[in-house]
């Protein structure tokens, strides 16, 4: 299975094997250092505790140890070789929809990576997905467009789409210039969309991650210049302005979804499969909790109770 | 609002950038084009100068250079391993400044994640439900709710039957939701928009008060 987001080497050399090594040697080294640096830092400040472990927060590490060993368990059960279901999301044969029309029309594409920066999970999916399309979009040589709002998001953006530029075989294709910062400015960010838009006419718009008030704004400017948009967001607030103005829409979820069902990798598909079996034991716990409140039983929800 | 020529000037410039920018409800236009360019020109000059003031001074120059605490170099230096980027020879010692950032990212935010939006939604959705008056309806209607958007975001299972049947209650769920969300939201965009109206309001008012008073 063709593995996006890695590079195809036949042969690991003694330089990569050297450089490999460093690296990993180097984190450590940080790594270590960093957590001297705090452990100090914590001693030296006398009215801080320097207590590791919150009893408070038993129920969080208790359902994170759950999840995680739900999400090992189907990553090794997908690396096995075996099939794990994954059923269709429109939303997503929408994008394959999207590259078809812009290499009929010979229009670029622009994807929207969001506002936010590499710390928010949903610029992180929006970036596994970016990968994604860029490995579609080189196939067919049509060129895509990322203009993005944090500093830090350009570097990760341009190793996602090189990788899948890569993956399909056409490194000659990608070019470092279509992936653009516009400004930190949420607004003036925005603008900076709208322009692109309007002058570079996009067949397809795609906007995947963590928007905010400029979600409307954008998706009613693409709307307008007739491209077809698929839109993708965990904001609550932002998916009904998504779903009026765009032709498809990935609700919450289905964002996080899309990058497993798109590069159908065994990492990612394992991921996808915990996290369903660890919604299940949820309506299990919910349907339990349900049960016994209406019978006055409080104990079990309060060990829910997050101080 | 016009009281002297520095408010004057930049108020009339604040009506100037306002009206290019409703400019573009009309259609692309070189008046849109200016105030785009000017917002996106100023606003990448204004953080790099709050980055320097507000990030770069406080958080590395004045703790390593006034306050001793040396450790503040560690990720002074993974951040200047970030400009590596530039050098195609080099480039791949900013995996590293990557790869700790979105580590030390994901630690933060996922128990965050957990916490807030999986541990407090299950203890705030366990309700009694009852009929002895609405707030037990009402508590069964939020329970089904939750129970069905759930069976709708599953996706090891195709949606038939009754698994479907509930997958559309949750998503019939979610776009009253969203109707609600949508309400509000729009409510709060007329406002801001209103806010605009009502400054170029005072602008021409006080300006047409200035030119009689003045010129005429």
């Amino acid at each position: 299975m063709e593995l996006v987001g890695t590079e195809q080497c036949s042969v690991p050399t003694d330089k990569k094997m050297k450089r490999h090594l460093l690296c990993k040697i180097c984190v450590l080294i940080f790594l270590l250092i960093f957590l001297f640096a705090i452990d100090s830092f914590a001693q030296g400040t006398e009215t801080q505790s320097t207590s590791w472990f919150n009893k408070d927060r038993l129920n969080v590490l208790l359902f994170l140890v759950l999840f995680f060993a739900f999400v090992l368990f189907f990553i090794n059960q997908a690396k096995k070789g075996k099939s794990l279901f994954v059923r269709k999301i429109p939303g997503l044969d929408a994008v394959e929809e999207a590259v078809g029309r812009a290499t009929e029309m010979g229009k670029p594409i622009l994807y929207i990576s969001g506002i936010e920066d590499m710390d928010n999970i949903q610029t992180v999916a929006s970036m596994i997905i970016l990968g994604n399309v860029a490995k579609m979009v080189a196939t067919y040589d049509i060129p895509l467009l990322v203009p993005i709002c944090r500093p830090f998001v350009v570097p990760v953006a341009e190793e996602s789409v090189r990788q899948g530029y890569m993956s399909a075989g056409r490194p000659d294709a990608y070019k470092k210039d279509n992936i653009r910062y516009i400004s930190d400015e949420q607004f003036a960010y925005t603008a900076g969309v709208n322009g692109i838009m309007l002058r570079e006419r996009p067949a397809a718009n795609l906007m995947f991650g963590s928007f905010y008030a400029e979600s409307l704004v954008m998706a009613e400017t693409g709307f307008s210049t007739g491209a077809i948009q698929v839109a993708g967001t965990a904001n609550i607030h932002q998916l009904p302005f998504f779903v009026v103005a765009c032709d498809y829409t990935l609700i919450g979820e289905e964002l996080f979804a899309a990058s497993a069902y798109l590069s159908r990798e065994p990492k990612l598909l394992g991921s996808l499969k915990g996290s369903d079996l660890a919604k299940l034991v949820i309506i299990i716990i919910l349907v339990i909790g349900v049960i016994l409140e209406t019978f006055g039983v409080t104990r079990f929800t309060k060990w829910f109770f997050v101080q | 609002m016009v009281t002297d020529l520095n408010t004057a000037l930049w108020n009339t410039i604040a009506m100037f950038l306002t009206f290019c920018i409703f400019s573009f409800l009309y259609k692309d236009n070189p008046f849109y084009k200016i105030a785009e360019h000017i917002v996106v020109g100023v606003s990448a000059g204004y953080f790099a100068v709050i980055l320097y003031w507000n990030g770069l001074v406080p958080k590395l120059w004045d703790p390593v250079f006034k306050q001793g605490k040396w450790y503040y170099l560690i990720p002074g230096i993974l951040g200047v391993m970030m400009w590596t980027r530039f050098s195609k020879k080099y480039s791949w010692i900013s995996r590293l400044s990557i790869a700790f950032y979105m580590g030390i990212a994901t630690g933060v935010a996922v128990p965050l994640y957990v916490q807030n939006y999986v541990i407090r939604q299950l203890s705030s959705t366990m309700l009694p439900v009852h009929f002895q008056n609405t707030t037990g309806i009402f508590n069964l209607l939020i329970i089904i709710g939750v129970l069905c958007a759930l069976i709708y975001f599953f996706f090891s299972k195709e949606h038939k039957g009754a698994m479907g049947s509930a997958a559309k209650v949750g998503i019939w769920t979610l776009m009253v939701g969203f109707g609600a969300g949508f309400g509000v939201t729009v409510m709060g965009r007329v406002s801001l928009l209103i806010d605009r109206v009502i400054f170029l309001r005072n602008y021409f008012d006080s300006f047409f008060t200035w030119f009689i008073k003045y010129i005429l």
